[in-house]
Protein backbone atom coordinates (compact mmCIF):
# COMPACT_ATOMS: atom_id res chain seq x y z
CA UNK A 1 0.00 0.00 0.00
CA UNK A 2 2.76 2.29 0.70
CA UNK A 3 6.04 1.80 -0.29
CA UNK A 4 9.06 4.49 0.08
CA UNK A 5 12.46 3.39 -1.55
CA UNK A 6 15.40 5.91 -0.68
CA UNK A 7 13.44 8.41 -0.20
CA UNK A 8 14.81 11.64 0.44
CA UNK A 9 13.10 14.97 1.23
CA UNK A 10 14.21 18.56 0.53
CA UNK A 11 12.07 21.84 1.46
CA UNK A 12 12.60 24.57 -1.00
CA UNK A 13 14.80 26.67 1.76
CA UNK A 14 17.10 23.84 0.98
CA UNK A 15 16.56 21.89 4.48
CA UNK A 16 16.48 18.59 3.86
CA UNK A 17 13.73 16.84 6.24
CA UNK A 18 14.18 13.15 4.83
CA UNK A 19 17.23 11.15 4.23
CA UNK A 20 17.13 7.94 2.38
CA UNK A 21 13.76 6.60 4.09
CA UNK A 22 12.74 2.84 3.02
CA UNK A 23 9.35 1.66 4.21
CA UNK A 24 6.81 -0.50 3.40
CA UNK A 25 3.45 -0.93 4.90
CA UNK A 26 0.61 -3.87 3.67
CA UNK A 27 -2.91 -2.86 2.90
CA UNK A 28 -5.33 -3.04 5.74
CA UNK A 29 -1.96 -2.37 8.21
CA UNK A 30 -1.98 0.10 11.16
CA UNK A 31 1.28 1.57 11.62
CA UNK A 32 2.49 4.75 13.60
CA UNK A 33 5.27 7.04 12.91
CA UNK A 34 6.88 8.12 16.00
CA UNK A 35 9.64 10.26 16.70
CA UNK A 36 10.46 13.72 18.51
CA UNK A 37 9.13 17.31 17.20
CA UNK A 38 10.56 17.73 13.84
CA UNK A 39 11.84 14.09 13.06
CA UNK A 40 10.04 14.62 9.87
CA UNK A 41 6.30 12.81 10.84
CA UNK A 42 4.64 15.79 9.28
CA UNK A 43 6.53 15.55 6.10
CA UNK A 44 6.53 12.09 5.58
CA UNK A 45 2.51 12.95 5.71
CA UNK A 46 2.96 15.67 3.01
CA UNK A 47 4.89 13.68 1.10
CA UNK A 48 1.80 10.86 1.18
CA UNK A 49 -0.44 13.46 0.56
CA UNK A 50 1.42 14.85 -2.26
CA UNK A 51 1.48 18.40 -0.29
CA UNK A 52 5.24 17.95 -1.36
CA UNK A 53 7.12 16.14 -4.16
CA UNK A 54 10.45 14.44 -2.64
CA UNK A 55 13.78 14.88 -3.82
CA UNK A 56 14.77 11.80 -4.65
CA UNK A 57 13.70 8.12 -4.21
CA UNK A 58 10.87 6.60 -4.60
CA UNK A 59 7.06 6.48 -3.59
CA UNK A 60 4.45 4.22 -4.58
CA UNK A 61 1.38 4.46 -2.99
CA UNK A 62 -1.70 2.09 -3.29
CA UNK A 63 0.57 0.20 -6.77
CA UNK A 64 0.83 4.40 -8.54
CA UNK A 65 4.01 5.23 -8.33
CA UNK A 66 3.79 9.16 -7.06
CA UNK A 67 6.22 11.10 -9.58
CA UNK A 68 4.16 9.67 -12.37
CA UNK A 69 0.97 11.83 -11.21
CA UNK A 70 0.77 14.76 -12.67
CA UNK A 71 -0.30 18.02 -10.71
CA UNK A 72 -3.58 18.31 -12.70
CA UNK A 73 -4.14 14.62 -11.82
CA UNK A 74 -3.82 15.35 -7.69
CA UNK A 75 -6.91 15.84 -6.98
CA UNK A 76 -8.78 12.66 -7.98
CA UNK A 77 -5.33 11.06 -5.96
CA UNK A 78 -6.38 12.60 -2.98
CA UNK A 79 -9.49 11.31 -3.23
CA UNK A 80 -8.60 8.27 -1.82
CA UNK A 81 -6.53 9.64 1.11
CA UNK A 82 -8.81 10.98 4.43
CA UNK A 83 -7.40 13.37 6.62
CA UNK A 84 -7.49 13.72 10.56
CA UNK A 85 -5.31 16.99 12.04
CA UNK A 86 -4.40 17.71 15.38
CA UNK A 87 -6.62 20.95 15.35
CA UNK A 88 -9.45 18.99 13.66
CA UNK A 89 -9.67 22.04 11.08
CA UNK A 90 -13.05 22.07 10.43
CA UNK A 91 -15.26 24.83 8.84
CA UNK A 92 -17.13 27.08 11.63
CA UNK A 93 -19.12 28.45 9.17
CA UNK A 94 -21.35 25.01 8.51
CA UNK A 95 -23.03 22.33 10.33
CA UNK A 96 -21.50 19.49 11.61
CA UNK A 97 -23.42 17.31 8.33
CA UNK A 98 -22.28 19.96 6.23
CA UNK A 99 -18.24 19.67 7.25
CA UNK A 100 -18.61 15.95 7.46
CA UNK A 101 -20.06 15.95 4.09
CA UNK A 102 -17.47 17.75 1.98
CA UNK A 103 -15.64 15.29 0.64
CA UNK A 104 -18.96 13.55 -0.83
CA UNK A 105 -19.31 17.00 -2.39
CA UNK A 106 -16.23 17.44 -3.59
CA UNK A 107 -16.62 13.87 -5.25
CA UNK A 108 -19.98 15.25 -6.95
CA UNK A 109 -22.04 12.80 -5.05
CA UNK A 110 -25.83 12.82 -5.20
CA UNK A 111 -27.76 14.33 -2.23
CA UNK A 112 -29.46 11.35 -1.26
CA UNK A 113 -26.06 9.03 -1.31
CA UNK A 114 -24.56 12.25 0.74
CA UNK A 115 -27.33 11.61 2.92
CA UNK A 116 -26.82 8.04 3.82
CA UNK A 117 -22.96 8.06 3.77
CA UNK A 118 -22.81 10.78 6.26
CA UNK A 119 -25.61 9.57 9.00
CA UNK A 120 -22.94 6.45 8.46
CA UNK A 121 -19.98 7.69 9.67
CA UNK A 122 -21.51 9.91 12.07
CA UNK A 123 -23.44 7.02 13.69
CA UNK A 124 -19.79 5.29 13.49
CA UNK A 125 -18.13 7.68 15.84
CA UNK A 126 -21.69 8.47 17.85
CA UNK A 127 -22.61 11.99 16.65
CA UNK A 128 -25.37 11.41 14.69
CA UNK A 129 -27.56 13.67 17.59
CA UNK A 130 -25.19 16.52 16.60
CA UNK A 131 -25.61 16.80 13.38
CA UNK A 132 -27.29 19.89 13.07
CA UNK A 133 -24.57 21.91 15.02
CA UNK A 134 -22.12 23.90 14.60
CA UNK A 135 -18.38 22.29 15.52
CA UNK A 136 -17.40 25.16 17.84
CA UNK A 137 -20.34 24.30 20.27
CA UNK A 138 -19.22 20.94 20.22
CA UNK A 139 -16.28 19.45 22.94
CA UNK A 140 -12.77 19.01 21.90
CA UNK A 141 -13.51 15.01 21.84
CA UNK A 142 -16.46 15.46 19.73
CA UNK A 143 -14.89 17.74 17.04
CA UNK A 144 -12.01 15.50 16.69
CA UNK A 145 -14.46 12.58 16.15
CA UNK A 146 -16.24 15.11 13.57
CA UNK A 147 -12.67 15.33 11.74
CA UNK A 148 -12.21 11.52 11.39
CA UNK A 149 -15.96 10.75 10.47
CA UNK A 150 -15.19 13.55 7.72
CA UNK A 151 -11.74 11.29 6.72
CA UNK A 152 -13.76 8.32 6.23
CA UNK A 153 -16.92 9.48 4.87
CA UNK A 154 -15.36 8.47 1.21
CA UNK A 155 -14.33 5.51 2.55
CA UNK A 156 -10.70 6.28 1.44
CA UNK A 157 -7.92 3.33 0.87
CA UNK A 158 -5.55 4.97 2.98
CA UNK A 159 -6.55 6.99 6.41
CA UNK A 160 -3.31 9.59 7.60
CA UNK A 161 -4.03 11.48 11.09
CA UNK A 162 -1.28 13.93 12.23
CA UNK A 163 -1.09 14.24 15.53
CA UNK A 164 -4.75 13.54 15.92
CA UNK A 165 -4.70 13.21 19.55
CA UNK A 166 -2.23 16.29 20.39
CA UNK A 167 -4.94 18.81 21.73
CA UNK A 168 -6.77 15.59 24.12
CA UNK A 169 -6.15 14.54 27.45
CA UNK A 170 -5.25 10.35 27.94
CA UNK A 171 -9.04 8.75 28.09
CA UNK A 172 -10.45 10.96 25.10
CA UNK A 173 -6.62 10.10 23.46
CA UNK A 174 -6.92 6.17 23.83
CA UNK A 175 -10.96 6.35 22.96
CA UNK A 176 -9.89 8.60 19.62
CA UNK A 177 -6.92 5.82 18.97
CA UNK A 178 -10.04 3.18 19.49
CA UNK A 179 -12.09 4.46 16.54
CA UNK A 180 -8.70 4.66 14.34
CA UNK A 181 -8.40 0.95 14.91
CA UNK A 182 -12.60 0.33 14.66
CA UNK A 183 -11.65 1.83 10.80
CA UNK A 184 -8.57 -0.60 10.66
CA UNK A 185 -10.57 -3.34 11.02
CA UNK A 186 -12.88 -2.71 8.10
CA UNK A 187 -9.81 -2.58 5.83
CA UNK A 188 -8.59 0.51 5.92
CA UNK A 189 -5.12 1.29 5.70
CA UNK A 190 -4.07 3.79 8.85
CA UNK A 191 -1.20 5.52 9.35
CA UNK A 192 -0.80 7.91 12.41
CA UNK A 193 2.14 10.22 13.01
CA UNK A 194 2.46 11.36 16.94
CA UNK A 195 5.06 12.20 19.37
CA UNK A 196 2.96 10.31 22.12
CA UNK A 197 5.08 7.31 22.92
CA UNK A 198 2.98 6.06 25.87
CA UNK A 199 0.03 6.24 23.94
CA UNK A 200 1.45 4.49 21.23
CA UNK A 201 2.87 1.95 23.40
CA UNK A 202 -0.69 0.62 24.46
CA UNK A 203 -2.01 0.44 20.75
CA UNK A 204 0.28 -2.79 20.02
CA UNK A 205 0.65 -1.82 16.37
CA UNK A 206 3.54 -1.64 14.56
CA UNK A 207 5.69 1.64 14.93
CA UNK A 208 8.30 3.32 12.60
CA UNK A 209 10.58 5.56 14.77
CA UNK A 210 11.61 8.90 12.98
CA UNK A 211 14.81 10.65 14.02
CA UNK A 212 16.06 13.58 12.69
CA UNK A 213 14.73 12.45 9.25
CA UNK A 214 16.31 9.16 9.46
CA UNK A 215 14.83 5.85 10.42
CA UNK A 216 17.53 4.44 12.38
CA UNK A 217 17.50 0.31 12.21
CA UNK A 218 18.54 -0.04 15.79
CA UNK A 219 15.47 1.95 17.00
CA UNK A 220 12.71 -0.88 16.86
CA UNK A 221 12.23 -0.28 13.01
CA UNK A 222 13.78 -3.50 12.37
CA UNK A 223 10.31 -5.16 11.17
CA UNK A 224 10.10 -2.38 9.02
CA UNK A 225 12.55 -3.10 6.50
CA UNK A 226 12.92 -7.06 6.96
CA UNK A 227 9.17 -6.65 5.49
CA UNK A 228 10.49 -4.74 2.86
CA UNK A 229 11.12 -7.04 -0.46
CA UNK B 1 -6.16 5.37 -7.69
CA UNK B 2 -9.47 6.42 -9.65
CA UNK B 3 -12.97 8.33 -8.31
CA UNK B 4 -15.25 6.20 -8.92
CA UNK B 5 -17.76 8.99 -9.93
CA UNK B 6 -15.49 9.62 -12.92
CA UNK B 7 -16.71 6.76 -14.77
CA UNK B 8 -20.17 7.46 -15.56
CA UNK B 9 -20.94 10.17 -18.01
CA UNK B 10 -24.46 10.66 -16.84
CA UNK B 11 -23.51 10.92 -12.99
CA UNK B 12 -20.33 13.28 -14.14
CA UNK B 13 -23.19 15.34 -15.76
CA UNK B 14 -25.74 15.41 -13.08
CA UNK B 15 -22.77 16.03 -10.31
CA UNK B 16 -21.53 18.96 -12.75
CA UNK B 17 -24.84 20.24 -12.73
CA UNK B 18 -25.78 20.20 -9.04
CA UNK B 19 -22.45 21.54 -8.00
CA UNK B 20 -22.76 24.37 -10.34
CA UNK B 21 -26.28 25.27 -9.24
CA UNK B 22 -25.05 25.29 -5.37
CA UNK B 23 -22.52 27.57 -6.27
CA UNK B 24 -24.55 29.74 -7.83
CA UNK B 25 -27.04 29.53 -4.99
CA UNK B 26 -24.19 29.39 -2.79
CA UNK B 27 -22.27 32.67 -4.23
CA UNK B 28 -25.96 34.45 -4.06
CA UNK B 29 -25.98 33.52 -0.32
CA UNK B 30 -22.30 34.74 0.08
CA UNK B 31 -23.44 38.39 -1.28
CA UNK B 32 -25.33 38.64 1.24
CA UNK B 33 -23.43 37.08 4.49
CA UNK B 34 -20.90 40.24 3.41
CA UNK B 35 -23.69 42.48 2.91
CA UNK B 36 -21.36 45.84 3.51
CA UNK B 37 -18.88 44.71 1.40
CA UNK B 38 -21.26 43.45 -1.35
CA UNK B 39 -23.08 46.74 -1.27
CA UNK B 40 -19.88 48.50 -2.02
CA UNK B 41 -18.70 46.82 -4.59
CA UNK B 42 -22.21 46.68 -6.08
CA UNK B 43 -22.56 50.99 -5.41
CA UNK B 44 -18.88 51.29 -7.28
CA UNK B 45 -19.47 49.40 -10.24
CA UNK B 46 -22.82 50.96 -10.87
CA UNK B 47 -21.54 54.59 -10.70
CA UNK B 48 -18.03 53.69 -12.55
CA UNK B 49 -20.69 51.57 -15.66
CA UNK B 50 -23.09 54.97 -15.41
CA UNK B 51 -20.75 57.82 -15.76
CA UNK B 52 -19.55 56.02 -19.67
CA UNK B 53 -23.33 55.19 -19.83
CA UNK B 54 -24.70 59.26 -19.08
CA UNK B 55 -21.54 60.15 -21.60
CA UNK B 56 -23.04 57.63 -23.98
CA UNK B 57 -27.31 58.67 -23.56
CA UNK B 58 -25.82 62.47 -23.96
CA UNK B 59 -24.51 61.84 -27.56
CA UNK B 60 -26.97 59.59 -28.47
CA UNK B 61 -29.97 62.05 -27.84
CA UNK B 62 -27.29 65.13 -29.43
CA UNK B 63 -27.69 62.43 -32.75
CA UNK B 64 -31.62 62.92 -32.17
CA UNK B 65 -31.46 66.89 -32.11
CA UNK B 66 -28.76 67.14 -35.04
CA UNK B 67 -30.13 64.72 -37.39
CA UNK B 68 -31.02 66.25 -40.47
CA UNK B 69 -28.94 69.00 -40.23
CA UNK B 70 -26.52 67.29 -42.33
CA UNK B 71 -29.23 68.01 -45.18
CA UNK B 72 -28.05 71.38 -45.02
CA UNK B 73 -24.62 70.60 -45.24
CA UNK B 74 -23.89 71.67 -48.87
CA UNK B 75 -21.85 73.80 -51.09
CA UNK B 76 -22.73 76.76 -53.23
CA UNK B 77 -20.24 77.16 -56.34
CA UNK B 78 -20.80 80.76 -57.87
CA UNK B 79 -19.87 80.73 -61.60
CA UNK B 80 -17.67 83.07 -63.29
CA UNK B 81 -19.96 85.93 -64.85
CA UNK B 82 -19.28 84.81 -68.58
CA UNK B 83 -20.77 81.09 -68.15
CA UNK B 84 -24.04 80.79 -70.12
CA UNK B 85 -26.35 78.25 -68.91
CA UNK B 86 -25.66 75.69 -71.57
CA UNK B 87 -21.63 75.52 -70.56
CA UNK B 88 -23.25 75.29 -66.55
CA UNK B 89 -25.56 72.79 -67.33
CA UNK B 90 -22.38 70.84 -68.82
CA UNK B 91 -20.42 71.43 -65.91
CA UNK B 92 -23.36 70.14 -63.18
CA UNK B 93 -23.29 67.07 -65.17
CA UNK B 94 -19.32 66.86 -65.35
CA UNK B 95 -19.65 67.55 -61.03
CA UNK B 96 -22.23 64.86 -60.94
CA UNK B 97 -19.18 62.51 -62.46
CA UNK B 98 -17.66 63.06 -59.19
CA UNK B 99 -17.70 60.12 -56.84
CA UNK B 100 -18.62 62.08 -53.62
CA UNK B 101 -21.23 64.56 -55.06
CA UNK B 102 -24.60 63.24 -54.37
CA UNK B 103 -26.31 66.19 -56.06
CA UNK B 104 -25.96 69.27 -58.18
CA UNK B 105 -28.55 72.18 -59.06
CA UNK B 106 -27.97 74.84 -61.17
CA UNK B 107 -29.61 77.69 -60.27
CA UNK B 108 -28.83 80.49 -63.07
CA UNK B 109 -28.75 84.06 -62.74
CA UNK B 110 -32.47 84.94 -63.79
CA UNK B 111 -33.66 82.68 -61.49
CA UNK B 112 -30.96 83.77 -58.84
CA UNK B 113 -32.03 87.45 -59.31
CA UNK B 114 -35.95 86.49 -59.28
CA UNK B 115 -35.50 84.98 -55.73
CA UNK B 116 -33.26 87.77 -54.41
CA UNK B 117 -35.69 89.96 -55.65
CA UNK B 118 -38.61 88.13 -53.76
CA UNK B 119 -35.99 87.83 -50.78
CA UNK B 120 -34.27 90.96 -50.52
CA UNK B 121 -37.23 93.54 -50.59
CA UNK B 122 -35.08 95.85 -53.13
CA UNK B 123 -37.10 95.02 -56.16
CA UNK B 124 -37.12 98.87 -56.88
CA UNK B 125 -33.22 99.28 -56.90
CA UNK B 126 -32.57 96.01 -58.94
CA UNK B 127 -35.67 97.12 -61.62
CA UNK B 128 -32.84 100.23 -62.37
CA UNK B 129 -29.70 98.02 -62.82
CA UNK B 130 -30.13 97.57 -66.56
CA UNK B 131 -28.14 94.71 -66.24
CA UNK B 132 -28.05 91.40 -64.12
CA UNK B 133 -25.08 91.74 -61.51
CA UNK B 134 -25.65 88.45 -60.24
CA UNK B 135 -23.55 85.37 -61.08
CA UNK B 136 -25.03 81.99 -62.21
CA UNK B 137 -25.03 79.69 -58.95
CA UNK B 138 -24.53 75.61 -58.39
CA UNK B 139 -25.57 74.33 -55.42
CA UNK B 140 -23.97 71.02 -54.36
CA UNK B 141 -24.92 68.31 -52.03
CA UNK B 142 -21.50 66.05 -50.94
CA UNK B 143 -22.28 62.49 -49.86
CA UNK B 144 -21.57 63.52 -46.00
CA UNK B 145 -22.13 60.46 -44.28
CA UNK B 146 -19.34 58.61 -46.24
CA UNK B 147 -17.12 61.45 -45.92
CA UNK B 148 -13.52 60.31 -44.61
CA UNK B 149 -11.64 63.09 -43.00
CA UNK B 150 -10.09 65.40 -45.92
CA UNK B 151 -12.21 64.67 -48.66
CA UNK B 152 -14.42 67.30 -47.84
CA UNK B 153 -11.58 69.53 -48.93
CA UNK B 154 -10.70 67.45 -52.13
CA UNK B 155 -14.45 68.15 -53.11
CA UNK B 156 -14.16 71.88 -52.40
CA UNK B 157 -10.69 71.64 -54.31
CA UNK B 158 -12.22 70.11 -56.90
CA UNK B 159 -15.28 72.08 -57.61
CA UNK B 160 -12.86 75.15 -57.31
CA UNK B 161 -10.55 74.41 -60.09
CA UNK B 162 -13.11 73.66 -62.71
CA UNK B 163 -12.35 76.42 -64.92
CA UNK B 164 -16.10 77.87 -65.41
CA UNK B 165 -16.11 78.55 -61.33
CA UNK B 166 -15.01 81.89 -59.70
CA UNK B 167 -15.34 80.50 -56.09
CA UNK B 168 -16.97 77.26 -54.30
CA UNK B 169 -17.51 77.30 -50.18
CA UNK B 170 -19.38 75.36 -47.65
CA UNK B 171 -22.89 77.05 -46.84
CA UNK B 172 -22.73 75.91 -42.86
CA UNK B 173 -19.07 75.23 -41.92
CA UNK B 174 -20.26 75.03 -38.15
CA UNK B 175 -22.66 72.09 -38.73
CA UNK B 176 -19.91 70.05 -40.17
CA UNK B 177 -17.43 71.40 -36.98
CA UNK B 178 -20.14 70.11 -34.73
CA UNK B 179 -19.88 66.69 -35.98
CA UNK B 180 -16.35 66.77 -35.71
CA UNK B 181 -16.77 67.99 -32.02
CA UNK B 182 -18.97 65.15 -31.52
CA UNK B 183 -16.30 62.64 -33.18
CA UNK B 184 -13.83 63.88 -30.78
CA UNK B 185 -16.17 63.64 -28.08
CA UNK B 186 -17.13 59.56 -29.02
CA UNK B 187 -13.76 58.76 -29.12
CA UNK B 188 -12.53 59.96 -25.88
CA UNK B 189 -15.84 58.02 -24.44
CA UNK B 190 -14.45 54.88 -25.57
CA UNK B 191 -10.60 55.69 -24.08
CA UNK B 192 -12.80 57.10 -20.55
CA UNK B 193 -14.79 53.53 -20.56
CA UNK B 194 -11.64 51.36 -21.22
CA UNK B 195 -10.01 53.24 -18.41
CA UNK B 196 -13.25 53.02 -16.24
CA UNK B 197 -13.58 49.01 -17.14
CA UNK B 198 -9.77 48.69 -15.46
CA UNK B 199 -10.82 49.91 -12.74
CA UNK B 200 -13.90 47.97 -12.39
CA UNK B 201 -11.24 44.73 -12.87
CA UNK B 202 -9.55 45.81 -10.06
CA UNK B 203 -12.44 46.56 -7.75
CA UNK B 204 -13.81 43.31 -8.47
CA UNK B 205 -10.09 41.39 -8.09
CA UNK B 206 -9.88 43.00 -4.88
CA UNK B 207 -13.01 42.46 -3.01
CA UNK B 208 -12.59 38.51 -4.38
CA UNK B 209 -8.71 38.27 -3.29
CA UNK B 210 -10.26 39.54 0.26
CA UNK B 211 -12.76 36.66 0.04
CA UNK B 212 -10.15 34.15 -0.81
CA UNK B 213 -8.03 35.43 1.88
CA UNK B 214 -11.35 34.98 4.01
CA UNK B 215 -12.24 31.40 2.77
CA UNK B 216 -8.29 29.90 3.11
CA UNK B 217 -9.39 27.41 5.70
CA UNK B 218 -12.05 26.29 3.76
CA UNK B 219 -10.21 26.31 0.21
CA UNK B 220 -7.05 24.14 2.29
CA UNK B 221 -9.53 21.69 3.63
CA UNK B 222 -11.68 21.16 0.38
CA UNK B 223 -7.70 20.77 -1.82
CA UNK B 224 -7.25 18.06 0.94
CA UNK B 225 -9.95 16.44 0.01
CA UNK B 226 -9.47 16.35 -3.88
CA UNK B 227 -11.01 19.53 -4.91
CA UNK B 228 -10.02 20.69 -8.42
CA UNK B 229 -9.36 24.16 -9.25
CA UNK B 230 -12.23 24.20 -11.15
CA UNK B 231 -14.43 23.29 -7.89
CA UNK B 232 -12.25 25.48 -6.20
CA UNK B 233 -12.41 28.84 -8.25
CA UNK B 234 -16.85 28.40 -9.19
CA UNK B 235 -18.41 30.13 -6.00
CA UNK B 236 -15.75 32.62 -6.98
CA UNK B 237 -16.41 33.46 -10.04
CA UNK B 238 -20.18 33.34 -9.47
CA UNK B 239 -19.85 35.72 -6.58
CA UNK B 240 -18.05 37.96 -9.39
CA UNK B 241 -21.27 37.48 -11.78
CA UNK B 242 -23.86 38.72 -8.86
CA UNK B 243 -21.60 41.72 -7.84
CA UNK B 244 -21.09 42.75 -12.05
CA UNK B 245 -25.03 42.19 -12.53
CA UNK B 246 -25.95 43.94 -9.32
CA UNK B 247 -23.33 46.37 -10.45
CA UNK B 248 -24.67 46.70 -14.10
CA UNK B 249 -28.58 46.75 -12.64
CA UNK B 250 -27.11 49.61 -10.32
CA UNK B 251 -26.36 51.76 -12.94
CA UNK B 252 -29.58 51.08 -15.12
CA UNK B 253 -31.28 52.45 -12.18
CA UNK B 254 -28.73 55.31 -11.61
CA UNK B 255 -29.36 56.57 -15.06
CA UNK B 256 -32.88 56.07 -15.61
CA UNK B 257 -33.57 58.20 -12.63
CA UNK B 258 -31.31 60.61 -13.54
CA UNK B 259 -33.03 60.86 -17.32
CA UNK B 260 -36.45 60.93 -15.56
CA UNK B 261 -34.89 63.90 -13.45
CA UNK B 262 -34.36 65.63 -16.54
CA UNK B 263 -36.85 64.84 -18.65
CA UNK B 264 -39.09 67.97 -17.37
CA UNK B 265 -37.14 70.56 -18.10
CA UNK B 266 -36.00 69.08 -21.49
CA UNK B 267 -39.14 68.55 -22.73
CA UNK B 268 -40.25 72.16 -22.12
CA UNK B 269 -37.37 74.10 -23.62
CA UNK B 270 -37.73 71.67 -26.79
CA UNK B 271 -41.34 72.92 -26.94
CA UNK B 272 -39.76 76.32 -26.76
CA UNK B 273 -37.72 75.89 -29.49
CA UNK B 274 -41.19 74.22 -31.18
CA UNK B 275 -38.90 70.96 -31.44
CA UNK B 276 -40.15 67.71 -31.14
CA UNK B 277 -37.56 66.25 -29.27
CA UNK B 278 -37.70 64.45 -26.43
CA UNK B 279 -34.76 62.61 -23.94
CA UNK B 280 -34.79 59.04 -25.25
CA UNK B 281 -33.75 56.50 -22.40
CA UNK B 282 -32.48 53.37 -21.99
CA UNK B 283 -33.75 51.26 -24.85
CA UNK B 284 -33.76 47.14 -23.96
CA UNK B 285 -30.94 46.44 -26.39
CA UNK B 286 -28.93 49.04 -24.44
CA UNK B 287 -30.25 48.07 -20.95
CA UNK B 288 -29.08 44.50 -21.95
CA UNK B 289 -25.55 45.55 -23.38
CA UNK B 290 -24.79 47.23 -19.69
CA UNK B 291 -25.87 44.60 -17.73
CA UNK B 292 -23.78 42.30 -19.65
CA UNK B 293 -21.19 44.79 -19.23
CA UNK B 294 -21.53 44.42 -15.87
CA UNK B 295 -21.50 40.64 -16.23
CA UNK B 296 -18.33 40.39 -17.93
CA UNK B 297 -16.04 42.28 -15.68
CA UNK B 298 -17.59 40.57 -12.93
CA UNK B 299 -16.78 37.54 -13.92
CA UNK B 300 -13.81 38.56 -15.73
CA UNK B 301 -12.01 40.35 -12.79
CA UNK B 302 -12.79 37.67 -10.30
CA UNK B 303 -11.22 35.11 -12.96
CA UNK B 304 -7.98 37.29 -12.94
CA UNK B 305 -8.09 37.19 -9.00
CA UNK B 306 -8.45 33.72 -8.79
CA UNK B 307 -5.82 32.58 -11.40
CA UNK B 308 -3.57 35.12 -9.33
CA UNK B 309 -4.83 34.28 -5.65
CA UNK B 310 -5.78 30.76 -5.38
CA UNK B 311 -2.32 29.98 -6.30
CA UNK B 312 -0.62 31.56 -3.43
CA UNK B 313 -2.79 29.43 -0.89
CA UNK B 314 -0.26 26.84 0.39
CA UNK B 315 -1.24 23.98 1.92
CA UNK B 316 -0.72 22.76 5.79
N1 LIG C 1 7.71 24.25 5.02
C1 LIG C 1 8.91 23.97 5.54
N2 LIG C 1 10.02 24.58 5.07
C2 LIG C 1 11.23 24.30 5.59
N3 LIG C 1 11.44 23.44 6.58
C3 LIG C 1 10.39 22.80 7.10
C4 LIG C 1 9.07 23.03 6.61
N4 LIG C 1 8.22 22.25 7.31
C5 LIG C 1 8.98 21.57 8.20
N5 LIG C 1 10.26 21.91 8.07
C6 LIG C 1 11.38 21.35 8.86
O1 LIG C 1 11.46 19.97 8.60
C7 LIG C 1 11.75 19.28 9.80
C8 LIG C 1 10.72 18.19 10.00
O2 LIG C 1 9.47 18.83 10.24
P1 LIG C 1 8.14 17.99 10.47
O3 LIG C 1 8.02 16.99 9.40
O4 LIG C 1 7.04 18.96 10.63
O5 LIG C 1 8.45 17.29 11.84
P2 LIG C 1 7.46 16.62 12.88
O6 LIG C 1 6.12 16.52 12.26
O7 LIG C 1 8.08 15.28 13.16
O8 LIG C 1 7.47 17.48 14.09
C9 LIG C 1 11.77 20.30 10.90
O9 LIG C 1 13.11 20.58 11.23
C10 LIG C 1 11.14 21.51 10.33
O10 LIG C 1 11.72 22.68 10.82
MG1 LIG D 1 4.35 17.40 12.88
Amino acid sequence: MIRFNNVHMQYRGGYLALKNINLHIEQGAMAFIAGRSGAGKSSMLRLIALMERHSRGQIIINGQNLERVRDSRIPYYRRNIGFVFQDHRLLRDRTVFDNVALPLVIAGHRHTEIRKRVSAALDKVGLLKKESLNPITLSAGEQQRVGIARAVVHRPLLLLADEPTGNLDPALSLDTMKLFEQFNQVGVTVLIASHDMEMIKKMHKRIITLREGRIPTHFGNTSANEKSD
Amino acid sequence: MRSKARNNPGMLLRAWLLLHAQSFIYSLGQYYRNLLTSILTTAVIGISLALPGGFYLLLENAHQITAGWDDSVQITAFLKSDVDDAIATELVGRLLEYKNIEEAKLINRDQVLAEYRELSGFSEVIDILDENPLPSIIIIKPKLMTLPDGVDRLIIEFISSQPEVEIAQYDQQWVKRLYGIIDIIQRCIILFSVLISFGVLLIVGNTIRMAIYNHRDEIEITKLFGATDYFIQRPFLYTGFWYGLSGGMASWALLTITLQFLKQPVDRLAKLYASEFSISALSGTETMIMLLCGVFLGVFGSWISVQRHLKTIELN
